[in-house]
Protein backbone atom coordinates (compact mmCIF):
# COMPACT_ATOMS: atom_id res chain seq x y z
CA UNK A 1 0.00 0.00 0.00
CA UNK A 2 0.98 3.49 -1.12
CA UNK A 3 -0.79 5.48 2.11
CA UNK A 4 1.18 5.11 5.17
CA UNK A 5 -0.41 3.83 7.94
CA UNK A 6 2.45 2.70 9.84
CA UNK A 7 1.66 5.34 13.15
CA UNK A 8 -2.06 4.93 12.81
CA UNK A 9 -2.43 3.55 15.98
CA UNK A 10 -1.45 7.39 17.14
CA UNK A 11 -3.19 9.69 14.90
CA UNK A 12 -5.37 12.22 16.44
CA UNK A 13 -8.53 13.61 14.73
CA UNK A 14 -6.56 16.10 12.50
CA UNK A 15 -4.31 13.12 11.44
CA UNK A 16 -6.92 11.15 9.28
CA UNK A 17 -8.52 12.20 6.03
CA UNK A 18 -12.12 13.68 6.13
CA UNK A 19 -14.95 11.55 5.87
CA UNK A 20 -12.69 8.41 6.68
CA UNK A 21 -12.01 8.20 3.16
CA UNK A 22 -8.72 5.75 2.26
CA UNK A 23 -6.91 7.80 0.02
CA UNK A 24 -6.07 4.51 -1.84
CA UNK A 25 -8.00 1.12 -3.54
CA UNK A 26 -7.58 -2.33 -3.66
CA UNK A 27 -6.66 -2.15 0.40
CA UNK A 28 -8.93 -5.36 1.44
CA UNK A 29 -6.33 -7.26 0.79
CA UNK A 30 -4.48 -5.91 4.41
CA UNK A 31 -7.46 -6.88 6.04
CA UNK A 32 -7.04 -10.72 7.24
CA UNK A 33 -10.49 -12.03 7.49
CA UNK A 34 -9.74 -15.38 7.74
CA UNK A 35 -9.81 -15.48 11.37
CA UNK A 36 -13.69 -15.38 10.86
CA UNK A 37 -13.26 -19.04 9.94
CA UNK A 38 -15.40 -22.30 11.88
CA UNK A 39 -14.84 -24.63 8.80
CA UNK A 40 -12.16 -25.01 5.93
CA UNK A 41 -13.03 -25.93 2.73
CA UNK A 42 -11.26 -28.65 1.10
CA UNK A 43 -10.82 -29.88 -2.59
CA UNK A 44 -10.59 -33.41 -3.84
CA UNK A 45 -8.89 -32.74 -7.07
CA UNK A 46 -9.67 -36.02 -8.53
CA UNK A 47 -13.35 -35.13 -8.38
CA UNK A 48 -12.57 -31.40 -9.32
CA UNK A 49 -13.90 -30.57 -13.40
CA UNK A 50 -12.39 -27.72 -13.21
CA UNK A 51 -15.47 -25.96 -13.97
CA UNK A 52 -14.57 -22.79 -11.94
CA UNK A 53 -18.22 -22.09 -10.51
CA UNK A 54 -16.08 -21.65 -6.99
CA UNK A 55 -13.85 -19.29 -8.16
CA UNK A 56 -16.88 -16.99 -9.66
CA UNK A 57 -19.10 -18.03 -6.92
CA UNK A 58 -16.69 -16.90 -4.18
CA UNK A 59 -17.86 -13.21 -2.23
CA UNK A 60 -14.10 -12.96 -1.06
CA UNK A 61 -12.10 -13.74 -4.26
CA UNK A 62 -10.23 -15.97 -1.99
CA UNK A 63 -10.23 -19.26 -4.61
CA UNK A 64 -7.23 -18.93 -6.36
CA UNK A 65 -5.91 -20.07 -9.59
CA UNK A 66 -3.25 -21.13 -11.29
CA UNK A 67 -2.87 -21.32 -15.72
CA UNK A 68 -6.97 -20.60 -15.36
CA UNK A 69 -7.55 -23.66 -12.79
CA UNK A 70 -8.27 -23.86 -9.28
CA UNK A 71 -5.28 -24.49 -7.42
CA UNK A 72 -5.69 -23.41 -3.79
CA UNK A 73 -7.92 -21.06 -0.94
CA UNK A 74 -6.63 -17.81 0.29
CA UNK A 75 -6.96 -18.92 3.77
CA UNK A 76 -5.95 -15.24 4.72
CA UNK A 77 -9.13 -14.01 3.66
CA UNK A 78 -11.71 -17.20 3.16
CA UNK A 79 -14.44 -17.25 5.71
CA UNK A 80 -15.87 -20.22 5.57
CA UNK A 81 -19.11 -19.37 4.36
CA UNK A 82 -19.15 -22.55 1.95
CA UNK A 83 -20.83 -21.49 -0.88
CA UNK A 84 -18.12 -22.70 -3.01
CA UNK A 85 -18.91 -26.23 -1.61
CA UNK A 86 -22.91 -25.62 -1.70
CA UNK A 87 -22.18 -24.00 -5.83
CA UNK A 88 -20.18 -27.08 -6.61
CA UNK A 89 -21.88 -29.22 -9.09
CA UNK A 90 -20.02 -32.64 -8.70
CA UNK A 91 -19.40 -32.01 -4.52
CA UNK A 92 -15.29 -31.97 -5.15
CA UNK A 93 -15.36 -28.99 -2.28
CA UNK A 94 -16.10 -30.09 1.33
CA UNK A 95 -16.42 -27.91 4.64
CA UNK A 96 -14.42 -29.46 7.75
CA UNK A 97 -14.31 -27.60 11.18
CA UNK A 98 -11.13 -25.72 11.67
CA UNK A 99 -10.59 -27.72 14.97
CA UNK A 100 -9.76 -30.85 13.26
CA UNK A 101 -6.75 -28.73 11.49
CA UNK A 102 -5.29 -27.08 14.66
CA UNK A 103 -5.38 -31.24 15.92
CA UNK A 104 -3.43 -32.19 13.02
CA UNK A 105 -0.96 -29.68 13.84
CA UNK A 106 -0.07 -30.52 16.94
CA UNK B 1 -22.95 48.79 -9.48
CA UNK B 2 -25.91 46.92 -8.77
CA UNK B 3 -25.40 43.58 -8.91
CA UNK B 4 -29.53 42.63 -8.14
CA UNK B 5 -31.67 42.57 -10.80
CA UNK B 6 -33.76 45.46 -10.82
CA UNK B 7 -37.26 43.88 -10.33
CA UNK B 8 -38.82 43.22 -7.34
CA UNK B 9 -40.82 39.80 -7.54
CA UNK B 10 -44.03 38.72 -5.74
CA UNK B 11 -43.39 34.89 -5.11
CA UNK B 12 -43.86 32.01 -2.56
CA UNK B 13 -40.78 31.24 -0.40
CA UNK B 14 -40.83 28.01 -2.47
CA UNK B 15 -40.24 29.59 -5.66
CA UNK B 16 -37.77 31.70 -4.32
CA UNK B 17 -35.55 28.76 -3.52
CA UNK B 18 -36.51 26.88 -6.31
CA UNK B 19 -35.29 30.38 -8.38
CA UNK B 20 -31.79 30.46 -6.72
CA UNK B 21 -31.49 26.46 -6.97
CA UNK B 22 -31.93 27.49 -10.83
CA UNK B 23 -29.77 29.85 -11.06
CA UNK B 24 -26.66 28.11 -9.00
CA UNK B 25 -27.66 24.97 -11.85
CA UNK B 26 -26.02 22.30 -9.51
CA UNK B 27 -24.97 19.02 -11.32
CA UNK B 28 -27.47 16.79 -9.34
CA UNK B 29 -31.17 16.78 -7.58
CA UNK B 30 -32.16 14.28 -5.92
CA UNK B 31 -35.57 15.08 -4.14
CA UNK B 32 -38.54 13.29 -3.50
CA UNK B 33 -41.86 15.61 -2.84
CA UNK B 34 -43.86 16.32 0.69
CA UNK B 35 -46.12 19.02 1.85
CA UNK B 36 -44.91 21.94 1.87
CA UNK B 37 -41.70 21.71 0.24
CA UNK B 38 -43.51 20.10 -3.08
CA UNK B 39 -43.13 22.88 -5.10
CA UNK B 40 -39.74 23.31 -4.78
CA UNK B 41 -38.51 20.38 -6.70
CA UNK B 42 -41.60 20.45 -8.74
CA UNK B 43 -40.67 23.66 -9.76
CA UNK B 44 -37.07 23.01 -10.44
CA UNK B 45 -38.17 19.41 -12.25
CA UNK B 46 -40.32 21.91 -14.26
CA UNK B 47 -36.85 23.94 -15.18
CA UNK B 48 -34.66 20.60 -16.23
CA UNK B 49 -37.98 19.15 -18.41
CA UNK B 50 -37.49 22.60 -20.17
CA UNK B 51 -34.08 22.58 -20.46
CA UNK B 52 -33.80 25.73 -18.23
CA UNK B 53 -30.90 24.00 -16.38
CA UNK B 54 -28.43 21.34 -16.90
CA UNK B 55 -28.55 19.87 -13.75
CA UNK B 56 -29.58 15.96 -13.46
CA UNK B 57 -32.50 15.38 -11.90
CA UNK B 58 -33.05 12.01 -9.76
CA UNK B 59 -36.26 10.81 -8.92
CA UNK B 60 -36.70 8.53 -6.20
CA UNK B 61 -39.04 5.92 -3.94
CA UNK B 62 -38.26 7.64 -1.12
CA UNK B 63 -36.67 10.25 1.49
CA UNK B 64 -34.51 7.76 2.18
CA UNK B 65 -32.84 7.29 -1.43
CA UNK B 66 -33.20 10.76 -2.23
CA UNK B 67 -30.34 11.63 0.44
CA UNK B 68 -28.84 8.30 -0.27
CA UNK B 69 -28.80 9.47 -4.17
CA UNK B 70 -27.25 12.61 -2.92
CA UNK B 71 -24.31 11.15 -1.00
CA UNK B 72 -23.29 9.07 -4.12
CA UNK B 73 -23.99 12.23 -6.34
CA UNK B 74 -21.83 14.21 -3.67
CA UNK B 75 -19.05 11.39 -3.59
CA UNK B 76 -18.57 11.19 -6.89
CA UNK B 77 -17.64 15.21 -6.85
CA UNK B 78 -20.81 16.49 -8.19
CA UNK B 79 -22.77 19.73 -6.48
CA UNK B 80 -25.83 18.04 -5.06
CA UNK B 81 -29.43 19.69 -3.94
CA UNK B 82 -32.31 18.38 -2.26
CA UNK B 83 -35.39 19.42 -0.61
CA UNK B 84 -37.45 17.84 2.57
CA UNK B 85 -39.94 18.44 4.89
CA UNK B 86 -41.19 16.54 8.39
CA UNK B 87 -41.67 12.98 7.49
CA UNK B 88 -39.85 13.04 4.38
CA UNK B 89 -36.54 14.46 6.54
CA UNK B 90 -37.45 11.74 9.54
CA UNK B 91 -37.88 8.69 7.02
CA UNK B 92 -33.71 10.53 5.75
CA UNK B 93 -32.44 9.90 9.29
CA UNK B 94 -30.09 7.15 8.64
CA UNK B 95 -28.23 8.62 5.75
CA UNK B 96 -28.51 12.01 6.75
CA UNK B 97 -26.23 11.25 9.53
CA UNK B 98 -23.88 9.62 6.60
CA UNK B 99 -23.71 12.71 4.71
CA UNK B 100 -22.43 14.84 7.08
CA UNK B 101 -19.45 11.74 8.79
CA UNK B 102 -18.38 11.33 5.05
CA UNK B 103 -17.92 15.48 5.03
CA UNK B 104 -19.90 15.60 1.99
CA UNK B 105 -21.44 19.18 1.37
CA UNK B 106 -24.75 18.61 0.35
CA UNK B 107 -27.33 21.57 0.42
CA UNK B 108 -30.53 20.95 1.87
CA UNK B 109 -33.75 23.16 1.64
CA UNK B 110 -35.88 22.29 4.80
CA UNK B 111 -39.36 23.22 4.93
CA UNK B 112 -40.26 23.37 8.47
CA UNK B 113 -43.46 21.49 9.21
CA UNK B 114 -44.56 19.08 12.32
CA UNK B 115 -43.59 15.46 13.35
CA UNK B 116 -46.36 13.34 13.72
CA UNK B 117 -49.01 12.67 15.44
CA UNK B 118 -51.82 13.52 15.52
CA UNK B 119 -50.84 13.58 11.38
CA UNK B 120 -50.12 17.42 11.08
CA UNK B 121 -49.13 19.11 7.56
CA UNK B 122 -48.14 22.47 9.54
CA UNK B 123 -45.49 24.45 10.77
CA UNK B 124 -43.39 23.84 13.54
CA UNK B 125 -39.78 23.55 13.76
CA UNK B 126 -39.91 19.62 15.12
CA UNK B 127 -38.68 18.38 11.95
CA UNK B 128 -35.53 20.66 11.54
CA UNK B 129 -34.52 20.40 15.39
CA UNK B 130 -34.27 17.06 15.58
CA UNK B 131 -31.52 16.90 13.12
CA UNK B 132 -29.62 19.51 15.25
CA UNK B 133 -27.16 17.07 16.38
CA UNK B 134 -26.63 15.34 12.84
CA UNK B 135 -23.62 17.39 12.04
CA UNK B 136 -25.53 19.32 8.87
CA UNK B 137 -25.02 23.36 9.50
CA UNK B 138 -28.27 24.59 9.78
CA UNK B 139 -29.62 28.39 8.70
CA UNK B 140 -32.64 29.12 9.58
CA UNK B 141 -34.57 31.90 7.89
CA UNK B 142 -37.18 34.07 8.42
CA UNK B 143 -39.05 34.98 4.98
CA UNK B 144 -38.31 34.29 1.23
CA UNK B 145 -35.62 36.96 0.49
CA UNK B 146 -33.33 35.47 3.34
CA UNK B 147 -34.50 31.60 2.04
CA UNK B 148 -33.13 32.56 -1.03
CA UNK B 149 -30.13 34.79 -0.25
CA UNK B 150 -29.48 31.48 1.82
CA UNK B 151 -29.81 29.26 -0.93
CA UNK B 152 -27.10 31.21 -2.83
CA UNK B 153 -24.52 31.42 0.16
CA UNK B 154 -24.88 27.65 0.77
CA UNK B 155 -22.18 26.17 -1.63
CA UNK B 156 -19.01 28.18 -0.39
CA UNK B 157 -20.16 27.79 3.43
CA UNK B 158 -20.50 23.93 3.00
CA UNK B 159 -17.22 23.52 0.43
CA UNK B 160 -14.52 25.19 2.25
CA UNK B 161 -11.59 23.49 2.78
CA UNK B 162 -11.91 24.46 6.10
CA UNK B 163 -15.80 23.14 6.87
CA UNK B 164 -16.45 20.17 4.06
CA UNK B 165 -20.30 19.79 5.89
CA UNK B 166 -23.59 19.54 4.41
CA UNK B 167 -25.65 22.43 5.15
CA UNK B 168 -29.68 22.84 5.69
CA UNK B 169 -31.82 25.62 5.16
CA UNK B 170 -34.71 26.24 6.81
CA UNK B 171 -38.19 28.54 6.64
CA UNK B 172 -41.73 28.22 7.93
CA UNK B 173 -43.78 26.12 6.27
CA UNK B 174 -46.68 27.76 4.55
CA UNK B 175 -46.43 30.87 6.08
CA UNK B 176 -43.20 31.44 4.23
CA UNK B 177 -43.36 28.50 1.70
CA UNK B 178 -46.92 29.15 0.36
CA UNK B 179 -47.25 32.59 1.40
CA UNK B 180 -45.95 35.25 -1.44
CA UNK B 181 -43.86 37.74 -0.38
CA UNK B 182 -41.90 40.40 -1.70
CA UNK B 183 -37.76 38.95 -3.62
CA UNK B 184 -35.15 40.92 -5.02
CA UNK B 185 -33.25 38.59 -7.11
CA UNK B 186 -29.83 38.46 -7.57
CA UNK B 187 -28.56 38.46 -11.71
CA UNK B 188 -27.85 34.89 -12.85
CA UNK B 189 -24.32 36.20 -12.97
CA UNK B 190 -23.65 37.30 -9.35
CA UNK B 191 -25.43 33.72 -7.87
CA UNK B 192 -22.78 31.97 -10.26
CA UNK B 193 -19.87 33.68 -9.66
CA UNK B 194 -20.78 34.01 -6.28
CA UNK B 195 -21.26 30.58 -5.67
CA UNK B 196 -17.98 29.99 -7.86
CA UNK B 197 -16.22 26.85 -8.58
CA UNK B 198 -16.35 23.75 -6.75
CA UNK B 199 -12.63 23.12 -4.89
CA UNK B 200 -11.63 20.24 -6.51
CA UNK B 201 -11.01 17.65 -3.19
CA UNK B 202 -10.88 13.21 -3.68
CA UNK B 203 -13.45 12.36 -5.32
CA UNK B 204 -14.56 8.34 -7.12
CA UNK B 205 -14.15 9.64 -10.15
CA UNK B 206 -11.05 10.17 -10.92
CA UNK B 207 -9.63 7.30 -12.32
CA UNK B 208 -6.34 7.88 -11.54
CA UNK B 209 -6.76 8.37 -7.90
CA UNK B 210 -9.27 5.51 -6.93
CA UNK B 211 -10.32 6.30 -3.46
CA UNK B 212 -12.33 3.91 -0.80
CA UNK B 213 -15.43 6.05 0.33
CA UNK B 214 -17.29 4.86 3.54
CA UNK B 215 -15.25 1.96 4.56
CA UNK B 216 -16.28 0.06 8.13
CA UNK B 217 -13.95 1.56 11.32
CA UNK B 218 -13.19 -2.29 12.41
CA UNK B 219 -13.61 -3.05 16.43
CA UNK B 220 -11.00 -0.70 17.27
CA UNK B 221 -10.49 1.84 15.14
CA UNK B 222 -11.10 5.81 14.93
CA UNK B 223 -15.02 6.42 14.71
CA UNK B 224 -14.05 8.66 17.97
CA UNK B 225 -11.47 10.64 16.13
CA UNK B 226 -13.87 11.06 13.25
CA UNK B 227 -16.69 12.44 15.36
CA UNK B 228 -13.83 14.83 16.89
CA UNK B 229 -13.22 16.14 13.85
CA UNK B 230 -16.64 16.97 12.39
CA UNK B 231 -16.97 18.95 15.30
CA UNK B 232 -14.17 20.85 14.73
CA UNK B 233 -15.11 21.45 11.45
CA UNK B 234 -18.13 22.76 12.64
CA UNK B 235 -16.48 24.89 15.39
CA UNK B 236 -14.24 26.65 11.88
CA UNK B 237 -17.08 26.83 10.10
CA UNK B 238 -19.01 29.48 12.46
CA UNK B 239 -16.67 32.38 11.31
CA UNK B 240 -16.70 31.23 7.44
CA UNK B 241 -19.98 31.54 7.47
CA UNK B 242 -20.17 35.19 8.94
CA UNK B 243 -17.65 35.82 6.38
CA UNK B 244 -19.80 34.57 3.84
CA UNK B 245 -22.22 36.78 4.81
CA UNK B 246 -20.41 39.74 4.69
CA UNK B 247 -19.13 38.64 0.97
CA UNK B 248 -22.52 38.42 0.34
CA UNK B 249 -23.29 41.47 1.47
CA UNK B 250 -21.02 43.36 -0.82
CA UNK B 251 -22.98 42.31 -3.72
CA UNK B 252 -26.12 42.28 -2.62
CA UNK B 253 -26.84 45.06 -0.05
CA UNK B 254 -28.13 42.78 2.42
CA UNK B 255 -25.67 42.18 5.93
CA UNK B 256 -26.74 38.98 7.87
CA UNK B 257 -24.94 38.23 11.13
CA UNK B 258 -25.37 34.63 13.03
CA UNK B 259 -28.02 36.58 14.88
CA UNK B 260 -29.87 39.65 13.91
CA UNK B 261 -30.56 42.50 16.37
CA UNK B 262 -33.61 44.52 16.53
CA UNK B 263 -33.45 47.27 19.33
CA UNK B 264 -30.85 45.54 21.30
CA UNK B 265 -28.87 48.60 22.07
CA UNK B 266 -30.63 49.48 24.77
CA UNK B 267 -33.22 46.79 25.73
CA UNK B 268 -34.39 46.03 29.44
CA UNK B 269 -36.19 42.68 28.10
CA UNK B 270 -35.49 40.91 25.00
CA UNK B 271 -37.36 37.62 23.18
CA UNK B 272 -35.05 35.35 21.00
CA UNK B 273 -36.20 33.58 17.95
CA UNK B 274 -36.25 31.42 15.32
CA UNK B 275 -38.03 32.20 11.80
CA UNK B 276 -40.90 33.89 10.49
CA UNK B 277 -42.44 34.68 14.27
CA UNK B 278 -39.01 37.57 14.13
CA UNK B 279 -41.55 39.48 12.07
CA UNK B 280 -44.33 39.48 13.88
CA UNK B 281 -42.37 40.20 17.08
CA UNK B 282 -40.57 43.12 15.57
CA UNK B 283 -43.85 44.84 13.85
CA UNK B 284 -44.71 44.81 18.32
CA UNK B 285 -41.66 46.16 19.96
CA UNK B 286 -42.66 49.82 18.59
CA UNK B 287 -46.36 49.42 20.39
CA UNK B 288 -44.05 48.44 23.76
CA UNK B 289 -41.48 51.13 23.28
CA UNK B 290 -44.27 53.72 22.88
CA UNK B 291 -45.29 52.58 26.10
CA UNK B 292 -42.10 52.73 27.75
CA UNK B 293 -41.25 49.20 27.82
CA UNK B 294 -37.53 48.85 26.37
CA UNK B 295 -37.88 46.00 24.08
CA UNK B 296 -35.37 44.14 21.60
CA UNK B 297 -35.29 40.93 19.60
CA UNK B 298 -32.70 38.44 18.86
CA UNK B 299 -33.68 36.18 15.90
CA UNK B 300 -31.27 33.32 15.27
CA UNK B 301 -30.18 32.72 11.95
CA UNK B 302 -27.02 29.65 12.46
CA UNK B 303 -28.11 27.49 15.06
CA UNK B 304 -25.47 25.26 13.81
CA UNK B 305 -22.43 25.74 14.76
CA UNK B 306 -24.32 27.78 17.39
CA UNK B 307 -22.83 31.07 18.14
CA UNK B 308 -22.49 31.06 21.65
CA UNK B 309 -20.46 34.43 22.36
CA UNK B 310 -22.48 36.36 20.73
CA UNK B 311 -25.65 35.46 22.16
CA UNK B 312 -24.27 35.52 25.53
CA UNK B 313 -22.54 39.26 24.18
CA UNK B 314 -26.13 40.76 23.23
CA UNK B 315 -28.00 39.00 26.28
CA UNK B 316 -25.36 40.51 28.43
CA UNK B 317 -27.47 43.75 29.86
CA UNK B 318 -30.95 42.59 29.68
CA UNK B 319 -32.54 41.88 32.58
CA UNK B 320 -35.07 39.39 31.35
CA UNK B 321 -35.11 37.13 28.50
CA UNK B 322 -37.89 35.13 26.73
CA UNK B 323 -36.47 32.37 24.45
CA UNK B 324 -39.64 31.27 21.99
CA UNK B 325 -39.12 27.54 20.78
CA UNK B 326 -41.62 26.68 18.19
CA UNK B 327 -40.37 22.70 18.85
CA UNK B 328 -40.61 21.21 22.09
CA UNK B 329 -38.12 18.82 23.63
CA UNK B 330 -40.48 16.18 25.48
CA UNK B 331 -39.20 15.39 29.38
CA UNK B 332 -36.16 17.70 28.52
CA UNK B 333 -35.76 21.40 30.67
CA UNK B 334 -37.08 23.19 28.01
CA UNK B 335 -37.39 23.30 23.82
CA UNK B 336 -33.81 23.28 21.99
CA UNK B 337 -33.35 26.89 21.94
CA UNK B 338 -34.11 27.64 25.32
CA UNK B 339 -31.21 24.78 26.20
CA UNK B 340 -28.87 26.39 23.81
CA UNK B 341 -29.39 29.96 25.20
CA UNK B 342 -29.28 28.72 28.63
CA UNK B 343 -25.85 27.29 28.17
CA UNK B 344 -24.66 30.17 26.24
CA UNK B 345 -25.42 32.78 28.98
CA UNK B 346 -23.86 30.14 31.73
CA UNK B 347 -21.02 29.32 30.34
CA UNK B 348 -20.05 33.16 29.62
CA UNK B 349 -21.14 34.02 33.32
CA UNK B 350 -24.04 36.40 31.93
CA UNK B 351 -26.58 36.24 35.08
CA UNK B 352 -30.55 37.44 33.39
CA UNK B 353 -34.06 35.86 34.23
CA UNK B 354 -34.93 33.11 32.04
CA UNK B 355 -38.08 31.77 30.53
CA UNK B 356 -39.45 29.78 27.80
CA UNK B 357 -42.28 29.98 25.32
CA UNK B 358 -43.70 27.12 23.36
CA UNK B 359 -45.43 28.53 20.54
CA UNK B 360 -46.55 27.42 17.10
CA UNK B 361 -46.77 23.59 17.46
CA UNK B 362 -48.78 22.05 14.23
CA UNK B 363 -48.76 25.86 13.17
CA UNK B 364 -51.00 27.33 15.74
CA UNK B 365 -50.51 30.66 14.98
CA UNK B 366 -48.59 33.64 17.05
CA UNK B 367 -50.84 36.53 17.44
CA UNK B 368 -48.97 40.12 17.96
CA UNK B 369 -51.25 39.83 21.35
CA UNK B 370 -49.32 37.11 22.12
CA UNK B 371 -45.75 38.53 21.91
CA UNK B 372 -47.01 41.67 23.67
CA UNK B 373 -48.07 39.03 26.67
CA UNK B 374 -44.81 37.53 26.99
CA UNK B 375 -42.88 40.75 26.95
CA UNK B 376 -45.20 42.38 29.70
CA UNK B 377 -44.43 39.57 31.45
CA UNK B 378 -40.63 40.07 30.94
CA UNK B 379 -41.10 43.83 31.96
CA UNK B 380 -42.83 43.24 35.35
CA UNK B 381 -39.58 40.57 36.08
CA UNK B 382 -37.10 43.27 34.97
CA UNK B 383 -39.04 45.24 37.77
CA UNK B 384 -38.09 42.89 39.94
CA UNK B 385 -40.96 39.98 39.10
CA UNK B 386 -40.77 36.40 39.14
CA UNK B 387 -40.75 34.28 35.61
CA UNK B 388 -42.16 30.88 35.53
CA UNK B 389 -39.84 28.07 35.63
CA UNK B 390 -41.72 25.84 33.60
CA UNK B 391 -43.25 26.39 29.93
CA UNK B 392 -45.17 29.08 29.19
CA UNK B 393 -47.57 27.83 26.15
CA UNK B 394 -48.61 31.08 23.65
CA UNK B 395 -52.16 30.77 22.39
CA UNK B 396 -52.80 27.60 24.10
CA UNK B 397 -57.26 26.36 23.82
CA UNK B 398 -58.31 25.70 27.23
CA UNK B 399 -56.68 26.47 30.62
Amino acid sequence: MKWDISDIKDWGPGRHEPGAVIPEAGNAIAYKTGGWRTNRPVRDDEKCTQCLFCFFFCPDASVLLADGKVADFDLDHCKGCAICATECPVDAITMHPESEFRRKAE
Amino acid sequence: MSTTTEKLLAVTGNQAVAMAMKQLDPDVVAAYPITPQTDVVQTFSQYVADGVVKAEFVTVESEHSAMSACIGSAAAGARTMTATSSAGFALMWEVVYVAASLRLPIIMTTVNRALSGPINIHCDHSDSMGGRDSGWIQIYNEDAQEAYDATVMSFPIAEHADVRLPLMNMYDGFIISGAIGPLRPLSDETVKAFAGEQPVVRTLLKPDEPITVGPFDGLHGWYFEHKIAQNRAMEAALPIIQDTYDRFAEVSGRQYHHLMQYDMEDADVAIVVIGSAAGTARTVIKTLRDEGIKAGLIKIRTFRPFPTEEMARALSGVKAVAVLDRADSFGAQGGPLYLEVLAALYQKGVHTKTVNCIYGLGGRDLYPRNIEDVYRMLADAANGGDLPHSRVYLNMKGE
